[in-house]
């Protein structure tokens, strides 16, 4: 079992695993939604912490850096917190289908209370809590004391706070000025525009799925797996040169790991055409530019616009135009930066399993102007 | 009652320029005052250029002897001596040589070096930099950091990048 998770818990596999697993999350999400899953879920993480924490290969390699710990809170407080809101949306969800008011708009709900004390109490018990907890935090997982700081050597492996972990493991795929800039801003930014490009007014002042399938389906789609799994695979599945080692793996730093990567431009000139790289860099990485300009700009039409006319379950998917009737509701300059956000976020995915399967290191490669994708 | 004191336009506006040119200056000169306290007086930092001994003193292939204190590797192989930056060109951290796999190996995002600093694996985009290096008059090698030497650009080959032994 323990060799059996070591070797799926790749993240080529366990990222696929994860998003099929997404996928169903939403496909069953009324089943998901239902308390005995809610339960289930958190004896299950309860339990699955328990038999990791048994091993004690995976006890070390998870305490060699004392921040790992509220990893363990953050795996209970997303699966919580994402479940309670499913739960409470399809409750709705349920009672507008009988064309009742959702549980929030009923009458005895809708009566208010005054702030003060009703709310300022609640908050000052959640201090005080969040106080307690974290004094009996410091005093039983100490901060680790370790030697000066030397700028000519670096722990291996490196480990950012487990918060970064998974900017860390973005950076695998990425030039750092867009794994490290652009796309971290990209996500302060895209969060901030977020209440301005929805302009669904369903969803206010109360629960439901239903109604805001597409916006919840986002974010959590690159909440829940873009960014919570790969702090996890930062976390658990990354050891010495940050190469890949399963949770109940030894740490060996001299594990042969293959991972020669190659551009798109030696794929294309050495490798199909077996000649030597142009020495003009714009026709050598013309392939790379291409599919940049095609990702960037054709796809977006595609993605508007009918374009082919095939049948059936093919044609669902390649006739293109799915996000087209947002273009109406949204406007066009919305409706871009929608697009424009949705392409950012879906390259992280796509330069990962570029990197797993075909070790592709960069799209665009040019060096000579730090100019990398 | 106090008197009503008058202030024609042209008053208004000599008292606005004094007004505005001295908050400009103490908010500058308050600026400069900031700036200046980001550079502090004494830097405990290795030497940008050191001696690093006579050619003959290594071996061929990675030498480590000077990364713990310059941050350098000196390289020798096929009748060249290079001395290498011990910074990854990902993200600045610091390599680790392996010497079983004959490679450099980055612990922050898993870039990979040839003994020779040609990037092979991982994310880095560009090999690892080199230092000029040259010989002073009793025959030690000279490494100066203040001067590298970029594969891409193709200035591994300028003279200053290596010496022939």
């Amino acid at each position: 079992m323990k060799d059996f998770l070591n070797i799926y818990t790749d993240p080529v596999y366990s990222f696929t695993f994860v998003c099929i697993a997404f996928f169903f999350m939403i496909k069953y999400v009324e089943v998901i939604a239902t308390l005995k899953f809610g339960i289930g879920l958190m004896i299950g993480t309860l339990v699955m912490f328990v038999l990791c924490f048994m091993d004690p290969v995976f006890t070390k390699n998870f305490y060699i850096t004392n921040d790992n710990v509220p990893i363990i809170y953050l795996v209970f407080l997303i699966a919580w917190t994402t479940w309670y809101a499913l739960y409470k949306g399809i409750r709705n969800d349920k009672r507008m289908e009988e064309g009742l008011p959702p549980l929030e708009a009923t009458p005895e709900n809708r009566e208010k209370v005054w702030a003060w004390p009703n709310l300022v109490y609640t908050e000052l018990f959640a201090i005080i809590l969040g106080t307690v907890f974290l004094i009996g935090w410091a005093v039983f997982f100490k901060a680790p004391l370790e030697e000066p700081a030397n700028p000519t050597w670096a722990p291996n492996p490196a480990k950012a706070p487990w918060y970064f972990l998974g900017l860390q493991e973005m950076l695998v795929y990425f030039d750092p000025w867009l794994a490290g800039v652009l796309l971290p801003g990209l996500i302060v930014v895209g969060l901030i525009a977020i209440p301005y490009i929805d302009m669904n007014p369903k969803g206010n002042g109360y629960y439901t799925f239903k109604q805001r399938k597409f916006a919840i389906v986002t974010y959590l789609f690159c909440w829940l797996v873009l960014w919570n799994f790969l702090i996890i695979i930062g976390t658990v599945f990354r050891g010495p040169n940050w190469s890949f080692y399963g949770p109940f793996e030894v740490w060996d730093a001299h594990k042969v790991v293959a991972a020669n990567n190659v551009n798109i431009s030696e794929m294309l000139w050495i490798n199909t055409l077996g000649v030597k790289l142009p020495s003009n860099i714009f026709i050598r990485e013309i392939a790379g530019i291409l599919l940049t300009l095609g990702y960037m700009v054709l796809l977006p039409v595609f993605l508007t616009k009918k374009i082919f006319n095939f049948k059936g379950a093919v044609g669902k998917v390649f006739n293109g135009g799915f996000l087209g009737k947002y273009l109406k509701s949204l406007g066009w300059a919305r409706y871009s930066i929608l697009i424009f956000l949705v392409l950012m976020s879906l390259t992280l995915p796509i330069k990962m399993y570029l990197r797993w399967l075909i070790n592709l290191k960069y799209i665009v490669f040019m060096p000579e102007f730090e100019f990398n994708i | 009652m106090s008197k009503r004191t008058t202030i024609n336009r042209r008053e208004f506006f000599s008292f606005l320029s004094v007004g505005w040119i001295t908050f400009a200056a103490a908010a500058g000169g308050m600026a400069s005052l900031i700036f200046r306290y980001l550079y502090p007086n004494v830097v405990f930092e290795p030497a940008m250029d050191f001696v690093a001994g006579r050619p003959d003193d290594f071996d061929d292939g990675v030498d480590e002897r000077w990364k713990n204190v310059f941050g350098v590797w000196i390289y020798k192989n096929e009748g060249k001596l290079v001395a290498l930056s011990n910074i990854c060109t990902h993200l600045g951290c610091v390599p680790t040589w392996l010497p079983a796999e004959r490679k450099f190996k980055c612990p922050c995002h898993g870039s990979g070096y040839y003994a020779n600093g040609i990037n092979f694996e991982g994310p880095a985009p560009r090999p690892l930099e080199r230092y000029k290096v040259n010989l002073d008059a009793s025959g030690q090698v000279i490494v100066d950091k203040t001067k590298i030497f970029r594969y891409e650009k193709g200035e591994w080959t300028h003279p200053d990048s290596f010496i022939v032994v």
